[in-house]
């Protein structure tokens, strides 16, 4: 039974890029603010339900390369997303269940086996200041989270007060972990400036593989080793770059893919610079962005074009699933 | 202008005014996003306004792509060709041109240009037919600018100098992009000018600096009290050149918290300015030196 009304977590290692995050800001995209928040949305509320908390708390994101932290108060944390396997103590544990952890004990993981990112939950969710309406990082702009950044050695987190009884044990059922394969297909609703591709780019770049390059983070995913895109020749309009990728600067939807100079493409993800001069040839469907979050550099992605029914079939097989994961940890 | 729909997945779509950028379509695009905002439409989450081209978040659950889609054409067809007239703000933007900063960063980066010889205000003026620095700084800082979109990263915003298109400025944006940019640049890319509004990558000319935060999540100035983010899509910026002593004085109120930017409300009306752009650029300049 905790005791005390807050859970100080004390940062001893910070891993590679540790940020709070929640189910993000919304309504800031038109300045420039973008959604932010878990990259792997299903997985916070997992990890979330999983200790007692609402699906939408305030959770740890750890990238490739956990933390080491110190709990100064008894507590129940989950480790939902990718395969990290937490230790307390230096005592292996299970990921997707629900864990008791007592003051005094360290909490540390092994390096990532599988995916990319894990969630962490605490019960009762991190208490950090909510700014523009949410509790997540947006490290560009410095807001949200602790102080604006990802975690650093040092640093002391609290939590709300478990508002509900957290149960020790209970076990996210395995249909309901986000999938967590080398190589997986991404489907996209091809359009935006789609039309500016030649035909046979347009073929070719759902035709070949994609590899995750290292520059792969929470604004944009970079992939690589596909053939080149070309762009139709055209006299470029006023007030575009000369580049035949360039457009008159306008807005990203997340998910768009962006290919500057037709090398690589680029896919936005939730911390996305919101618009920039370089044409957009489709975007990733939401029921898939998840997957995105989960992926390593090396990796491997296939593009697949859907139909707008084909992607609103999508998503209501996620709110369907989404629905599944409350009927299973609900309350 | 044939205006062209197309959906970023399940929840953006996505309207290019026109493959050009131009006043008109500027205007064409704040008229519609304006009207839309108006209508409160139930599953519009997110209206953003772009320099030729605007952007909608939506929840399909609430509301269906096709239904959004026929709503936005409505809109274009009644609001499209009515005469704009908005009520906006004139804000005077200080700018030190030339400035320390800005130039120890392009020398840094001078392989990455497309003439490594020169500096990108004096690239700019040769490119742009200007026979000297002095004379570019007086075409940049000459008429005002529209804040045409704001973004990219928090707060930037994008601006289209309110001139005839022969006299619009146009530059290249850097060959590849630099790592590095001092906080507060004044740039330039294309036809565009910015104002970049924290420190970090970038691909744009590089002109001067201004002493004006732009964007704080702290909220210290007083005209940032209110919102973290200064400038607004529809915004009108005039830029004065300063010299070092008045930008060291800037600093210096930033970092006491009492500096002030000089900002009036006007209202601007397309049809008047179109008349005559220059006589009613000086009008705008009255309204805001006015006290």
């Amino acid at each position: 039974m905790p005791t005390d009304k807050t859970c100080v977590i004390e940062v001893v290692k910070p891993g590679l890029a540790t940020s709070v995050q929640d189910t993000g800001r919304q309504g800031y995209y038109y300045v420039g603010i973008p959604p932010s928040g878990a990259l792997d949305q299903f997985s916070l509320r997992a990890a979330n339900l999983l200790v007692g908390n609402s699906e939408d708390a305030a959770a740890l994101e750890c990238t490739l390369l956990g933390p080491q932290l110190l709990f100064h108060a008894d507590t129940m944390i989950a480790v939902t997303g990718a395969e990290m396997t937490p230790k307390i103590d230096g005592v292996a544990q299970a990921c997707n269940v629900s864990l008791r952890i007592k003051a005094g004990s360290t909490l540390t993981f092994d390096h990532v086996k599988a995916g990319a990112r894990a969630c962490l939950a605490v019960a009762g969710g991190i208490d950090v200041p909510v700014v523009l309406g949410s509790r997540s990082t947006y490290t560009l702009g410095a807001i949200g989270g602790l102080e604006g950044r990802r975690l650093q050695k040092g640093d002391r987190l609290t939590s709300f007060a478990p508002g509900h009884q957290a149960k020790e044990g209970l076990e996210l059922p395995a249909d309901l972990r986000t999938p967590l394969a080398k190589e997986i297909e991404l489907r996209v609703l091809p359009g935006l400036y789609h039309h500016r591709l030649t035909d046979e780019s347009a073929r070719t770049f759902f035709d070949d593989t994609w590899v995750v390059a290292p520059e792969a983070d929470r604004i944009g995913y970079r992939y690589k080793q596909g053939r080149a895109l070309q762009f139709r020749e055209r006299v470029q309009p006023f007030g575009a770059g000369a580049d035949p990728s360039n457009i008159v600067d306008a807005c990203y939807p997340i998910g768009s893919i962006q290919v500057p100079g037709g090398l690589e493409p680029i896919i936005l993800h939730r911390d996305a610079v919101s618009g920039g001069g370089y044409a957009t040839i489709g975007t990733v469907i939401s029921a898939d962005m998840d997957l995105i979050g989960q992926m390593q550099p090396n990796h491997r992605a296939h593009f697949v074009a859907v139909s707008m029914e084909q992607t609103l079939a999508a998503r209501r097989a996620a709110s369907a699933r989404l629905l599944r994961l409350r009927e299973a940890l609900g309350r | 202008m044939s205006v062209r729909y197309t959906f970023g997945g399940d929840e953006f779509i996505f309207v290019e005014i026109s493959e050009d950028m131009s006043l008109d379509a500027f205007f064409k695009g704040t008229a519609i996003t304006r009207e839309l905002q108006r209508r409160n439409v139930a599953g519009v989450t997110e209206i953003c306004p772009a320099n030729a081209s605007y952007q909608v978040r939506y929840d399909p659950d609430v509301i269906a792509p096709e239904t959004l889609l026929a709503l936005l054409k409505e809109i274009d067809a009644e609001v499209g060709d009515a005469p704009l007239e908005l009520e906006t703000r004139i804000v005077e933007v200080p700018v030190l041109y030339n400035d320390p900063w800005t130039h120890e960063t392009l020398m840094r980066f001078r392989e990455r240009h497309q003439d490594p010889s020169s500096t990108d205000l004096e690239y700019a003026a040769r490119i742009n037919g200007l026979s000297t620095v002095d004379a570019f700084i007086a075409a940049h800082s000459g008429a005002p600018w529209f804040v045409s979109m704001v973004g990219f990263v928090a707060g930037l915003p994008f601006m289209f100098q309110m001139v005839e298109r022969s006299r619009q400025l146009e530059v290249p944006k850097y060959l590849r992009p630099r790592t590095d940019t001092p906080k507060l640049t004044v740039g330039h890319g294309g036809c565009f000018g910015c104002i970049y509004s924290v420190r970090g990558a970038g691909g744009y000319q590089m002109f001067g600096v201004t002493p004006a935060p732009i964007f704080d999540p702290v909220q210290r100035l007083s005209y940032l009290r209110d919102f973290m983010v200064f400038f607004k899509p529809g915004d009108i910026v005039k830029f004065k050149p300063i010299d070092r002593e008045t930008y060291d004085r800037a600093v210096a109120e930033v970092e006491a918290g009492t500096f002030e930017l000089r900002v009036k409300p006007v209202k601007f009306v397309l049809s008047e300015f179109k008349r005559d752009p220059d006589a009613y650029n000086r009008s705008l300049a009255e309204v805001l030196d006015a006290d």
